[in-house]
């Protein structure tokens, strides 16, 4: 069974690569809300915001992208929601494939399309006046943090997936994972919030990301946050996989 | 033909939570024949065929296809089954072309392109072979969604209510599909709750009932269980279903796709 692993998820991959390719809506719908909010923060509110940095554009882009990647995963939960009701996931679990390959293909074509939408998103911020000196080995450490991320968001996207009884219960678990950056470092310095509400946003997931992403771009030195912002990815990684697998397990075995 | 049956099935129980859905379900099913499992909605048929396909594992009682236990050997009863499901199970997105050659791919069989081009000429799909499934009929859908079970040659082939939701030229094609299966020497599990269904397709018909097989037997065997019947002399009248093939056309041979909600909306 294991054998054919691989070649089972990529045969899965490149189907549901293709519903993506014949509903760009999804890509667009991905990217549209964090391009809004970018252009809202930019030219609305932006100019009222003393970050210390002088493009505001550059100081909220972090932020912009792990909202993108918090909106894209829940097409993930959604597609997989539909699989499990058209029928056709009981189809391929009545097959001789590797079992984890049904998964395992949502979760990769999870990653193609985020990525995707987070190219569109940074091409947007430079026609917004983005600019960074960062080289191509910081661009990399960029890219595999955001790729970390979307994975860990994406196996916490399996979990409704599997489960939800509706399509607005696959799709709602999004919702507070779009406005974590909110009560974070992305639109403002930590500074300037109350007690207990800087206590959190200093201790939460995106900050960190967010602060090493800044910093990478910014060509700064990364301190520790990049250690604690991976600390947290991996952390959310492995706990959401280990869910995701249990019920899993549990759907196709009852 | 091997006289050891393909199917067998010895004490299954199952429950959901309060709900004891099978009580004890005792059949076996001969190698190339046609096995209609008849019940009302909620009786466990497709209860049983989940249990036959490993998609749901059984409380009590043994169960095995092919020759392999359903609950130790489920990779190589998965290698000798196809499942065709309540609702016909797929890709909406897909072209018919691409659910095929993706099912024939997952079987890990050479040539995926000409397995569905073969299928899509035997089950006169050819037309619509690009188009998009969800553009596609019912019975289209349907027949696609068998076609996709035949991929590989599968010895035994679970069909859950195949014609549910089918206007009658849907439901011949089906009947048809079916009936050719057995020829090849396919084994067939069909559940229906359509008795004129189980009558014309079935070599041996169960009824599931209460959480037991209550009767299984061939229809002749069937009829032997009620008193015999009286001669009367009543004039057939041509049923509604007569009636309305007559005006439409029938078309049992694998009928106009696409086209057929074109042509028999007419006038």
């Amino acid at each position: 069974m294991t054998t054919h692993f691989f070649g089972d998820t990529a045969v899965l991959l490149g189907r549901s690569l293709r519903h993506i390719t014949r509903s760009p809506d999804t890509i667009i719908t991905t990217t549209i809300m964090p391009i809004a909010m970018m252009l809202l923060f930019v030219y609305v509110f932006g100019g009222a915001i003393d970050t210390g940095s002088d493009s505001y554009v550059n100081y909220m882009l972090p932020g912009i992208l792990l909202i993108t990647i918090a909106s894209g995963i829940s097409y993930t939960a959604f597609r997989l929601f539909l699989d499990m009701q058209s029928g056709i996931f009981e189809r391929f679990q009545s097959m001789p494939i590797a079992r984890a390959s049904v998964l395992w293909a949502h979760v990769l074509t999870s990653l193609v399309a985020n990525l995707v939408s987070l190219v569109l998103v940074v091409l947007v911020a430079f026609l917004m006046g983005f600019r960074s000196p960062a080289g191509v080995v910081a661009w990399l450490e960029i890219a595999g943090i955001l790729i970390l991320f979307t994975l860990a968001l994406t196996w916490i996207a399996v979990i409704p997936g599997l489960t939800a009884k509706s399509v607005d219960g696959a799709s709602a678990f999004s919702y507070p994972l779009i406005f974590l950056p909110f009560i974070s470092s992305a639109f403002v310095p930590t500074a300037t919030m109350p007690g207990p509400v800087r206590a959190f946003a200093e201790n939460q997931p995106v900050t960190s990301i967010v602060n090493t992403i800044r910093d990478l771009f910014a060509q700064q030195p990364v301190g520790t946050d990049i250690w604690i912002a991976l600390a947290w990815c991996v952390g959310i990684l492995v706990v959401a996989y280990i869910f995701a697998m249990v019920i899993y397990r549990r759907k196709i075995s009852q | 033909m091997t006289s050891q049956p393909v199917i067998h099935v010895q004490g299954l129980q199952k429950s959901y939570k309060q709900l004891h859905v099978l009580r004890g379900v005792d059949f076996d099913v001969a190698r190339g024949s046609i096995f209609a499992l008849l019940g009302s909605n909620g009786a466990g048929k497709t209860t049983v065929v989940n249990i036959l396909s490993t998609l749901l594992k059984a409380d009590a009682g043994a169960a095995s296809v092919n020759g392999f236990d359903v609950a130790t050997q489920a990779a190589n009863v998965r290698e000798s089954i196809s499942l065709t499901g309540q609702f016909a199970a797929v890709d909406e997105i897909l072209s018919g072309r691409e659910n095929l050659v993706l099912v024939a791919q997952l079987r890990h069989l050479k040539g995926p392109g000409t397995i569905a081009d073969d299928l899509l000429d035997r089950f006169s799909l050819t037309d619509a072979a690009a188009r998009k499934v969800s553009t596609y009929s019912g019975g289209m859908r349907r027949r696609l969604d068998i076609a996709m079970s035949l991929i590989g040659n599968p010895q035994v082939i679970f069909l859950d209510e195949p014609t549910t939701g089918l206007d009658p030229q849907g439901r011949i094609e089906v009947w048809q599909a079916v009936k050719e299966l057995a020829e090849h020497g396919t084994t067939v599990l069909l559940t229906t709750q359509n008795l004129d269904e189980a009558e014309r397709l079935a070599d041996r018909i169960a009824i599931l009932h209460g959480g037991r097989i209550i009767v299984n037997g061939t229809l002749a065997e069937l009829k032997q269980l009620i008193p015999p019947a009286k001669v009367e002399y009543v004039e057939k009248q041509p049923t509604l279903e007569d009636l309305f093939l007559a005006i439409v056309g029938d078309s049992g041979q694998g009928g106009s796709d696409g086209a057929d909600s074109n042509n028999s909306k007419g006038k």
